[in-house]
């Protein structure tokens, strides 16, 4: 047998000098990066990656963050306290590492505990099956490259029958130089456990930056747990890349709530297994962009056990020359009877020049399911513009009504009020900032 | 004054409206009668403002001015206001802060100042108690799952809010019942005022049984083909439109 041998780019040479640079030797960050360089950057002939070609976005690749000089962390200190108190707690990181002083942990809730990941993993914690991106990791070249290079970030445990009020991450990227940050998080809910995390990305300076980061959620039976996100404020030239990795227990309930406002090159993505049967997982996301970002969401759900519930919401504002992408696949493996799936994507288009892919699939190897997809995407409705304004109401204001009501279905789902509100505060904001 | 001036306009270069004289004066009740495909609907909607109409000829004057070159909310702000055939769902946007957003769009485009919430709400609450509006409807997204008396409740409901100068009806007793057709009548019938005058599109007589006409035009082929008091309806109900479509063919 012949082996394939693929002759690296210049990027992902880069990527391994790096990786020899940092000295790893652990087995977890090898097997990691013997994983990344097998496959290399995703490119666009990888389906899941077609409309977002990492190979040639990423032509130059930054170095990883240097730590924080004092002014960045006296900056990172004064954005903190601008922030309201986080009622479960606040994990903060600068580039991808955890900065306790700047963190609110007193507020964690009694059963609950968040420490350093690279602890976790020097400690043999089961983190460390996940960081070496054995299990889940492995199903993405990115997430792998994501353990081998991994600066640091934060284990949540909620012990079961705990419950939580929103525990926030936050990740502030100081942009002093242009760099890469690759982060990861594990959140980990025990029998019956209910939690919340709001996952935050704050960048300091709009400079160049990459980012990788993971967040990895395991839910045991009968736990719940919200999570959000906003992805806002970065620069032009900046690359986010998140990845989520969920697992359901059984009757476990999850829910996802993302918000993209922001200009650069955005990839969400998610992986879920219905680990356990009469469980049920929520995504919802909102992504407004003008300019020419590029927002792309990605969503593998895999119904491994049976009777469980799967829905996927997508709202998708376009102008001038953005590009939206959503991709969701559900498979349905043989046995996971009675799924439930269902997968619906809208994009309004305010621009001539933006771009919207849809990408829905379902891949079903059993019988007695319900899965299904919808996709819509056009200008706004005329007929809805003209009743409002022959009330009255401005064109861009009455524009801004529809967009505004439009968006904020996503946000339908967030139970924390005091997010949905900022949420739909930041959808109102954009949608201002776009009629100036 | 509200002043339709040889009005012609043209669909997708089809000829609509051509050559419509008209005049709605303070105070008055002008009800508008034809047969299907006269161009009822299409006057309302171009004295509104609605695009994809294209005016060949003619003006539209309120008190003189010449509205056909404004944009549909100047019109509104000016005191022209339609009530829909076919109310719009808005889903996502509440009934009561689309009301809010109407009212006060239309006086801050006056100099006027805006209504305090708690004046507003009074406001609300009072109109829509005499058109028997359950409170709960203005929570709810605008005219979504609505029943068709509701919908055309709620547009008595912004019309009695807003107050305008002249209040174009648009087949405004179509889907309404017997109980719902009395209610939106009495709603415009308390509407009416020595500054306020009324366009009321219909293509039968009932309507005009609750809201008695000044004046009664008939419309055919997109004219004003003949003039008359209230009893001109009650003999078209009697002998049809027939009359009229021959004469104008």
């Amino acid at each position: 047998m012949n082996a394939v041998v693929a002759f690296p780019t210049p990027a992902e040479k880069t990527l391994g000098d790096q990786f020899r640079a940092r000295g790893a030797t652990d087995a977890g960050r090898q097997s990691a990066y013997a994983a990344f360089s097998a496959a290399g950057l995703p490119h666009r002939r990888i389906e899941a990656w077609h409309y977002t070609d990492l190979r040639s976005l990423l032509r130059e690749v930054l170095p990883p963050a240097p730590p924080p000089e004092a002014a960045v962390i006296a900056e990172a200190k004064r954005l903190v306290a601008t922030l309201p108190r986080a009622e479960g707690g606040r994990v903060v990181l600068i580039d991808g590492v955890p900065w306790p002083r700047l963190s609110e942990l007193d507020s964690l809730a009694a059963g609950v505990s968040a420490r350093p990941i690279l602890e976790a993993i020097s400690q043999n914690d089961d983190t460390a099956g996940l960081v070496a991106a054995e299990s889940l990791g492995a199903v993405e070249s990115v997430v792998s490259l994501n353990a081998a290079l991994l600066q640091g970030g934060v284990l949540i445990d909620v012990a079961a029958g705990a419950v939580s009020a929103p525990i926030e991450v936050l990740c502030i990227a100081s942009g002093t130089t242009p760099a890469a940050i690759y982060a990861r998080h594990y959140v980990r809910l025990g029998e019956g456990a209910k939690a919340s995390i709001v996952e935050r990305h704050a960048a300091l300076q709009p400079t160049r930056s990459q980012a990788n980061h993971v967040l990895v959620m395991a839910l045991a039976d009968g736990a719940e747990l919200q999570h959000a996100a906003g992805i806002d404020g970065l620069g032009e030239e900046a690359l986010h890349i998140g990845s989520m990795l969920v697992r359901l227990g059984a009757r476990a309930n999850f829910t996802s709530t993302t918000l993209i406002a922001t200009r650069g090159i955005t990839r969400r993505q998610a992986y879920l297994d219905f680990a356990g049967p009469h469980a049920r997982a929520h995504f919802n996301g909102a992504s407004l962009l003008d300019g020419r970002a590029h927002a792309d969401t990605t969503l593998v759900v895999t119904h491994t056990a049976p009777h469980c519930e799967s829905r996927e919401l997508y709202k998708h504002v376009l102008d001038a020359e953005a590009t939206g992408v959503y991709q969701g696949k559900v498979i349905v493996r043989p046995g996971a009877q009675k799924t439930d799936g269902k997968m619906l994507s809208k994009a309004v288009f305010l621009g001539d020049g933006a771009t919207m892919h849809n990408k829905p699939e379902l891949e079903i190897f059993a019988d007695d399911v319900v899965c299904g997809h919808g996709a819509t995407v056009g200008a706004l409705d005329e007929d809805q513009l003209f009743y409002l304004r022959a009330r009255g109401i401005p064109r861009a204001e009455a524009e801004a009504m529809l967009l505004e009501a439009f968006a904020e279905e996503a946000l339908d789902e967030l139970a924390d009020e005091a997010l949905r509100e900022e949420f739909a505060g930041r959808i109102a904001q954009w949608l201002r900032q776009r009629g100036t | 004054m509200l002043e339709v001036k040889n009005l012609h306009v043209e669909v997708d270069g089809q000829k609509i409206l051509r050559g419509l004289d008209l005049v709605v004066r303070p105070g008055e009740v002008a009800a508008i009668m034809g047969p299907n495909g006269s161009g009822k609907s299409t006057l309302s909607y171009v004295i509104a403002g609605r695009a994809d109409y294209e005016v060949t000829e003619g003006e539209v004057l309120l008190d003189g001015e010449n509205v056909l070159a404004m944009e549909p909310e100047e019109r509104a702000a000016k005191g022209l206001f339609l009530a829909f055939q076919y109310p719009v769902e808005i889903p996502g946007v509440a009934t009561m802060t689309f009301l809010k957003a109407s009212l006060n769009a239309q006086r801050k485009a006056r100099g006027e100042a805006e209504f305090s919430t708690p004046d507003f709400m009074r406001r609300v609450r009072d109109a829509a108690g005499k058109l028997e509006i359950d409170p709960d409807m203005l929570k709810r997204p605008l005219n979504v799952g609505f029943s068709g008396g509701e919908k055309k409740r709620m547009e008595i409901l912004q019309m009695a809010l807003l107050g305008p100068r002249y209040g174009l009806l648009d087949e405004t007793d179509s889907g309404l019942d017997i109980d719902a057709l009395r209610i939106v009548a009495a709603g415009v019938n308390a509407l009416r005022a020595e500054d306020r005058g009324f366009l009321v599109i219909t293509h039968y007589q009932r309507l005009l049984d609750y809201i008695k006409p000044d004046v009664v035009h008939v419309m055919s082929r997109g004219r004003i083909v003949k003039t008359g008091d209230a009893t001109l309806a009650l003999e078209l109900e009697k002998n049809g439109y027939r009359d009229y479509v021959a004469d104008a063919a």
